[in-house]
């Protein structure tokens, strides 16, 4: 085996009464991209900020290059050539790249001599590992993944050899993913050691040599990739065996509940995004609308659930006429049956600086059940969360906890749960696991199909394929606003993936 | 030629008037900047005024009273650091309260120390900065119109005047050519990157908080030992305000404070002048419609004038490591 780039012996680190880690022994190779998995919480962002110099360790040993080091500021940490990408980065957003990158790493007080070694390095950096990025570009102005390219830079300018990627992946389009993994292909070509926190199993099977399963703060497994599996490493994390795809019965369609006609949507800026879309939605089915992020999913969702006013288009519920294009607004629709778990649970599903009890009655609070008179029903109310926490196994199962302190897991189950203990007629759900880890997933999964099961209309929309393609009992593919095909659940992900690109819908149109 | 004259002693009365709020509004770039509000440059500048005409009066030194100005104005923006960059208490109330405190105890020493109802003594020559004659003012007076402008407009002012004046291309300069700059306009914006790039983030807002109270100390100065001849209390009068308000006006930009700031100087000294005086068709204006016309501009230009104004995006948050 190569000589080891970063060891940690023992490393121990709490948080008042919470231990993030304990006893974690790594092991990383030099010249190897080493993939570090655990659920939200897991402690994997811990154990990496106490590399990086953000945290100190209770106790425990850090070894870079075979010799024991004591980092206590990021600054240390960079002088031993560690460099890290955080996950949400840490960019001055109306600085130029090149401000950027020579910030904290500046040759003397004045600028000048910097830009201009900072303008010739990253020229090399272009040239040597494919890095293209405008020097002058404002970073406000660049897409995410050029973005993380900064990142990249800033760490390999300051003479990174081992590159630290905090969950790179969860703001890049697969595209851009790709190409993230390229750029880390290459660099371990040129001898760079990469370490990769993720949750997403895939990516760790199609990039790592060696990966590091954590759970509650544990170091509980080290493998080979090559010799592992996706099942087994999911099962290493949520210690104990996860169904990767949900089992379901056949459905059984029932009326219509939800139809749509026509359907023309504008976004803020006036282009149309949704354009002439009609759909059912039967009672004890599940339809699950695919697409490339982007393609009038979103918006499509938002002019349903009577967040954003559509252009026009006849849409009935249960029979009944709703008036999306300005009469009708979420309120009325949610009393009419129709719930809706908003794909951004953050800044549409919940309050995150509320407890954890409010956010579970957000948006019914009016209900006679939680009310007493003009006043909020506080017992009523506390008892239902609990209700709701023990039904949806949420976890830590306190109302009173701030929903920010929640994990997304957790976050996304708090917002189901509201939804569907309502008892909707139709529930409508946009990206149903993003941000959400492998055992919450499963969770998720199966509660959605007990809701059709019991005769409700689901609608799902998300961009993960191979949720769609497991849930769904019939799939929609949109591309471009537009519905371009219907396919059943027995779909490729091949056949799909050319609907979803547009290919068919280009040729049929010629 | 009359209102030539005219508008060149109004012009000369602007740039007077405008070197308070312009050293204020600087000062309040250099915190805001670098991501603490700062509401409390009014009490800087007043504690500058009372200590820079306290000390000039005891030590009969116009510059030992500015040092003291300077220091006392430092004292009280460490104070401010203290409080909300140390403590991460609120920035907006820790100002206010510098302010109290600046009115409150200025007052107070001054009676204790001077008994003259809170003021300081009347400054003597040689205890106040004087006007400085550029070579050959007097002898060009009467040149039409290179005259006037020369010996007015550029000459005859006090050190201080072109001290503030000169820190407009200085602070531009620390800006946007030194590290210091970058780093502090970084840790406006975005301080998480900043502490990640291995730069202490609260050893960068004290040193911006240094800048800070240096300039309202000279402010102060300005105040108490060139534009009045000894302090008064409350005699920054809302200077404080009117600057935080050109500040936004300028949108954190240094060249684009000065022009804000003599525009508000503009008003004030045009305010004065037409006190008293007919308009012409309108006729004779109340007195009291021409004080008040700095402070309705003022907000009418706020209001609707300067476009979307983004402050630093970390303004006003204190920084609290967390992941």
């Amino acid at each position: 085996m190569a000589q080891a780039a970063i060891e940690l012996i023992g490393i121990n680190k709490s948080f008042g009464a919470v231990r993030a880690n304990r006893d974690i022994n790594l092991e990383v190779a030099r010249g190897t991209i080493h993939g570090i998995v655990g659920e939200n919480g897991a402690g994997k962002s811990t154990l990496m900020s106490i590399l990086y110099g953000f945290y100190q360790a209770d106790s425990g040993e850090i070894r870079v290059g075979g010799k024991p080091v004591s980092i206590h500021t990021s600054n240390d940490a960079i002088a031993l050539g560690i460099g890290m990408v955080h996950q949400h980065f840490m960019l001055v957003d109306n600085f130029t790249v090149l401000e950027n990158v020579i910030l904290g790493a500046e040759n003397d007080a004045l600028l000048k001599s910097s830009i201009a070694k900072a303008r010739s390095e990253l020229d090399r950096l272009e040239r040597e590992y494919g890095l293209e990025v405008d020097p002058d570009a404002l970073i406000e102005e660049l897409p995410v993944g050029l973005q993380q390219r900064v990142e990249i830079l800033k760490a390999l300018y300051r003479g990174a050899e081992i590159l630290i990627l905090d969950e790179p992946t969860g703001v890049l389009t697969p595209a851009e993913a790709d190409h993230l993994f390229r750029i880390l292909k290459q660099l371990k070509d040129q001898g760079k050691t990469i370490v990769l926190i993720t949750h997403k199993l895939r990516e760790i099977m199609a990039i790592t040599d060696t990966v590091s399963v954590m759970r509650q703060g544990t170091m509980v497994a080290t493998r080979t990739t090559k010799e592992t599996t996706v099942g087994e490493l999911a099962e290493l994390m949520v210690g104990r065996r996860v169904l990767l795809r949900v089992e379901k019965g056949e459905s059984e369609a029932g009326a219509i509940k939800l139809s749509v006609k026509n359907l023309t949507v504008k976004d803020s800026r006036g282009v149309t995004m949704v354009d002439d879309v009609s759909f059912d939605v039967r009672g004890g089915e599940i339809v699950g609308i695919a697409g490339v992020a982007g393609n009038g999913q979103s918006e499509l969702l938002e002019a349903i659930s009577g967040i954003r006013h559509a252009v026009s288009g006849e849409v009935t519920l249960d029979g009944k006429p709703i008036d999306l294009t300005g009469k009708a607004d979420p309120g009325e629709l949610r009393d009419r049956g129709l719930a809706h778990v908003p794909e951004d649970r953050h800044h549409v599903g919940l309050v995150l600086a509320f407890e954890e009890n409010e956010n579970s009655i957000l948006g019914y609070h009016d209900d006679e059940r939680y009310l007493k008179g003009p006043f909020l029903d506080v017992d009523a109310i506390m008892a239902d969360a609990k209700d709701k926490i023990e039904k949806y196994d949420i976890r830590p199962g306190n109302p009173r906890l701030k929903t920010a302190n929640f994990s997304g897991g957790n976050q996304q189950k708090i917002v189901l749960a509201r939804e569907m203990e309502q008892d909707p007629g139709v529930l409508i759900v946009g990206q149903p696991t993003r941000g959400v880890d492998v055992g919450a997933i499963e969770f998720i999964h199966k509660r959605l199909i007990a809701m059709r099961d019991q005769g409700k209309a689901v609608l799902v929309v998300s961009v993960e394929l191979d949720e769609i393609r497991s849930l769904s009992d019939r799939i929609l593919v949109m591309f471009a606003g537009r519905v371009v095909g219907e396919r059943g659940p027995e779909a490729t992900e091949g056949e799909l993936g050319l609907l979803m690109a547009g290919v068919e819908h280009q040729e049929a149109a010629e | 030629m009359d209102i030539f004259i005219a508008i060149v002693q109004i012009l000369d009365s602007t740039i007077r008037l405008s070197v308070p709020l312009l050293l204020a509004c600087l000062a309040g770039l250099y915190s805001e900047r670098a991501g603490v509000f700062d509401i409390g440059l009014e009490g800087k500048m007043l504690v500058g005024a009372f200590a820079g005409a306290s000390a000039a009066a005891v030590f009969h030194s116009a510059l030992i009273g500015l040092g003291m100005a300077i220091l006392m104005s430092v004292a009280f923006a460490m104070v401010h650091g203290f409080a909300s960059i140390t403590h991460r208490g609120n920035q907006i109330v820790s100002g206010v309260a510098i302010n109290f405190i600046a009115a409150g105890s200025t007052i107070m020493l001054g009676q204790a120390w001077f008994q003259q109802g809170g003021r300081t003594p009347a400054l003597q020559p040689g205890e106040r900065f004087e006007a400085i004659i550029w070579p050959g003012a007097d002898a060009v007076r009467d040149v039409p119109i290179i005259g006037p402008v020369y010996s007015e407009l550029i000459s005859g002012h006090s050190i201080l005047v072109y001290i503030a004046f000169l820190m407009v291309p200085f602070t531009w300069w620390v800006l946007y050519r030194t590290r210091f700059g970058l780093r502090m306009r970084a840790v406006g914006e975005n301080p998480a990157a900043v502490d990640t790039a291995g730069i202490s983030v609260a050893w960068l807002r004290y040193r911006a908080l240094i800048c800070t109270g240096i300039l309202t100390g000279i402010a102060g100065a300005y105040l108490s030992m060139v534009q009045n001849g000894g302090f008064v209390k409350d005699m920054t009068a809302g200077k404080g305000y009117i600057a935080l308000a050109a500040l936004i006006f300028a949108k954190w930009r240094p060249v684009n404070a000065m022009f804000a700031c003599l525009l508000f100087g503009f008003l004030d000294a045009a305010s004065i002048r037409l006190q008293g005086s007919p308009l012409p068709i309108i006729g004779k204006v109340p007195a009291q419609f021409m004080q008040a016309l700095p402070y309705v501009l003022t907000v009418i230009l706020l209001a609707g004038f300067i476009g979307k104004a983004i402050p630093p995006r970390a303004g006003g948050v204190p920084y609290v490591k967390e992941r």
